[in-house]
């Protein structure tokens, strides 16, 4: 029973963080239907000055926050040059130009920071284990991760739902003309809405790095569970986003936790040990094709095709 | 007049024809990961090499030689297309590297087919010291077995009663557990194969370790997985609790950014850089020298040796490679000073040598290093060298 608590938080985490990342592919898909592939390079980038701010600094909060601040400026910085090029242009086009950026940042970080990687060690009250119930001890750590995770979810749903800048990122994902077409200005909110889409994946980024190690194309993997999460959720919903990515990061681990024991069950052990990590990685993408069967606009679809 | 010229000259070619085919360049293939996370890896072994070639006034028996490195990304797929390349396109003389068990396994064909040398610099997957052994097939590693065979003696000898085993899944991940398993005589408690490469968050897999409440927990996660494997287990509160044995997950590459961490974890090698012999201190000392003080690793060791195995044979031919037969007898002589010491081959081509224990220090001037503990074994030799039917 402890184990399974165990593993629910661990699914908890995971599908948390992984919100973080979804949250701002689908809003940027959703507002300015534009496929950015270069999502995983800003949360490559959050880790890597996360790494380089806590060193400077010498204190790991306020590398992080530094670290966040950059992130925004970086993916504000993108979208002035790089990405407003692309909008109302063919998906190839996007798919194209961005994953053209996902190799300039893997080489501009191989030329700054060069190809060995970064870590970024924890302070020791964050580096051990407490305990949540009599006999259930958890890393401090990815509790922390939890708490930030939650408080971000919350501020997002204030800033969607009951800001008036939320109103138009909401208005925006349902139909993009006519809010330009009633005279707001739609350059600064796609600015606006992409440094924030940054910085959530560098926040992510950040702080999945001292659990993971901070190196080049350390975005990829997890770039495509995001986009899994973005159909699972629908295309441009936090809400959807917030639910799959909770959903996905529960399949995933209890999945590779619980799916070889019951294996087991049923095949010879060698058979079965082998088999279970690579039936158990393809646990999500069932998830998403019944999804997609099932409710193919995704679970919470914000109306617009 | 002109047609003495002519028949002149042709002479001339003639006559020189013998000793410009003696003049020919040795060319040596070497594929390894150049790119992604674990191009520290390769980067290790080619600069080991380039050191090695160094040492030799990049001649072997009078020859000049020429290296083409490529990059197998760590893939299978792209690993076979290289070797395949540089056997059909460059034709080259010797081929060699390799990390990465499953790579290996999918370009041996290639190589075996066309009866090129290969002389491995890494990988040691159980099929190619049994079944698929090959006369052309030389390693200057080991058999994957071996490394986690000799830590699970070294677990009895510390009297530890239980383990839970984690590695990933893929050829060398379940070699690694399969040889912990094969000479530990506590109990087993559970194993867990994670996805490779991919699966770096281990959550999932320490939360059971966990629960099963073993003696100890042995991994293998080269690489950066080893860092971050050991970062994880840290955050999980296991440091202190159960006792982690090792192999291949702390080297000098992963040390840098596994530091405090890895102190006081002991790993089982082949190779370790204090060992005291004077080709080691050689090689060590040249390279701290050659790159800026960064550090040779195992990896990079099995690589020196392997250009040094080379120009035994060639040596030992006086340069004529066209004699497959003579070079292969040559080759198996192992007439060269390893950097680890005591080293000649089993009948199946792989090494019969020592294991010892190794751990991370903090040295005199505060950097992190490994250094020898304990000889493990002595003179230990794969258990699939049976099924070889080379004799």
């Amino acid at each position: 029973m402890t184990l399974f608590i165990e593993q629910c938080l661990n699914g908890l985490q995971f599908g948390l963080l992984l919100f973080l990342l979804a949250a701002g592919l689908t809003l940027v898909f959703g507002i300015m239907d534009l496929v950015n592939l270069a999502h995983g390079s800003l949360y490559m980038i959050g880790a890597y000055f996360a790494a380089t701010f806590a060193v400077w600094t010498g204190n790991f909060v306020l590398g992080a926050v530094l670290a966040l601040a950059a992130t925004l400026v970086v993916g504000m910085a993108v979208e002035v040059i790089a990405m407003r090029r692309l909008y109302g242009r063919d998906h190839l086009d996007h798919v194209l130009g961005t994953y053209g950026l996902i190799l300039f940042f893997d080489e501009l970080v191989r030329v700054i920071w060069g190809p060995e990687g970064l870590s970024l060690s924890l302070p020791s009250w964050l580096n051990t284990s407490v305990q949540i119930l009599p006999g259930v001890n958890y890393s401090a750590y990815r509790l922390a991760i939890i708490a930030v995770t939650m408080v971000v979810a919350g501020f997002l749903y204030v800033l969607v739902m009951r800001t008036r800048i939320g109103m138009l990122i909401r208005a925006g994902a349902s139909n993009r003309e006519m809010v330009g077409a009633l005279g707001v200005n739609i350059k600064l909110l796609y600015t606006l809405v992409f440094g924030l889409g940054a910085a959530l994946a560098g926040l992510a980024g950040l702080m999945q790095a001292p659990i993971l190690t901070v190196q080049i194309g350390m975005g990829e993997n997890i770039l495509i569970l995001a986009f899994v999460i973005t159909v699972i959720g629908g295309i441009g919903s936090i809400r959807g986003a917030l639910v799959a990515a909770i959903f996905v990061g529960f399949v995933d681990t209890l999945g590779r936790a619980f799916f070889p024991d019951l294996l087991r069950l049923m095949l010879s052990k060698d058979a079965a040990s082998t088999a279970a990590p690579a039936l158990s990685s393809m646990l999500i993408y069932l998830l998403m094709a019944i999804v997609l069967v099932v409710k193919p606009e995704g679970l919470f679809s914000t109306g617009q095709k | 007049m002109r047609k003495t010229l002519l028949v002149a000259s042709t002479a001339l070619m003639l006559a020189a024809g013998p000793a410009m085919a003696q003049q020919k360049t040795i060319k040596i293939g070497f594929v390894s990961t150049f790119s992604g996370p674990t191009a520290v890896i390769g980067n290790n072994m080619r600069d080991s090499f380039e050191l090695a070639l160094d040492h030799l006034g990049r001649k072997m028996g009078g020859l000049p030689v020429e290296v083409i490195y490529e990059d197998d990304q760590q893939k299978p797929d792209v690993g076979k297309q290289k070797t395949e390349k540089l056997i059909e396109f460059d034709k080259v003389d010797f081929i060699s590297g390799y990390i990465w068990s499953n790579v290996l396994l999918a370009s041996l064909k290639p190589v075996v087919d066309s009866k090129t040398f290969l002389i491995i610099a890494n990988a040691g997957p159980s099929q190619i010291a049994g079944e698929l052994c090959s006369p052309y097939v030389f390693s200057t590693s080991w058999q994957n077995d071996q490394t986690p065979q000799a830590m699970g003696l070294y677990m009895n000898q510390k009297g530890v009663k239980s383990v839970f085993l984690i590695g990933p899944n893929y050829a060398a991940g379940k070699d690694m557990l399969a040889g912990v398993a094969s000479t530990f005589k506590g109990k087993v408690v559970g194993q867990e194969l994670t996805t490779w490469p991919s699966q770096l968050d281990f959550s999932a897999e320490l939360s059971k370790a966990k629960a099963a409440n073993p003696d100890s927990i042995f991994v293998f996660y080269p690489g950066a997985a080893g860092v971050q494997f050991l970062n994880q287990y840290a955050q999980a509160g296991l440091k202190g609790t159960i006792p982690l044995y090792t192999a291949y997950t702390i080297d000098e590459l992963s040390l840098p950014r596994q530091k405090e961490l890895a102190l006081g974890v002991p790993g089982a090698q082949e190779w370790v850089n204090d060992l005291p012999n004077d080709a080691n201190k050689k090689f060590v000392a040249d390279f701290i020298k050659k790159y800026n003080g960064s550090r040779p690793s195992f990896y990079g060791a099995q690589s020196y040796d392997a250009v040094n195995l080379i120009n035994s044979a060639v040596v030992a031919t006086k340069g004529n490679l066209s004699d497959k037969e003579a070079l292969r007898k040559a080759m198996e002589k192992a007439d060269f000073k390893s950097v680890r010491g005591k080293f000649k081959f089993g009948n199946n081509h792989m090494p019969i040598q020592n294991f010892y224990l190794q751990e991370a220090v903090k040295d005199a001037s505060g950097d992190f290093v490994l250094k020898t503990v304990a000889t493990i074994v002595e003179d230990n030799q794969d258990m699939f060298h049976d099924k070889c039917p080379m004799k």
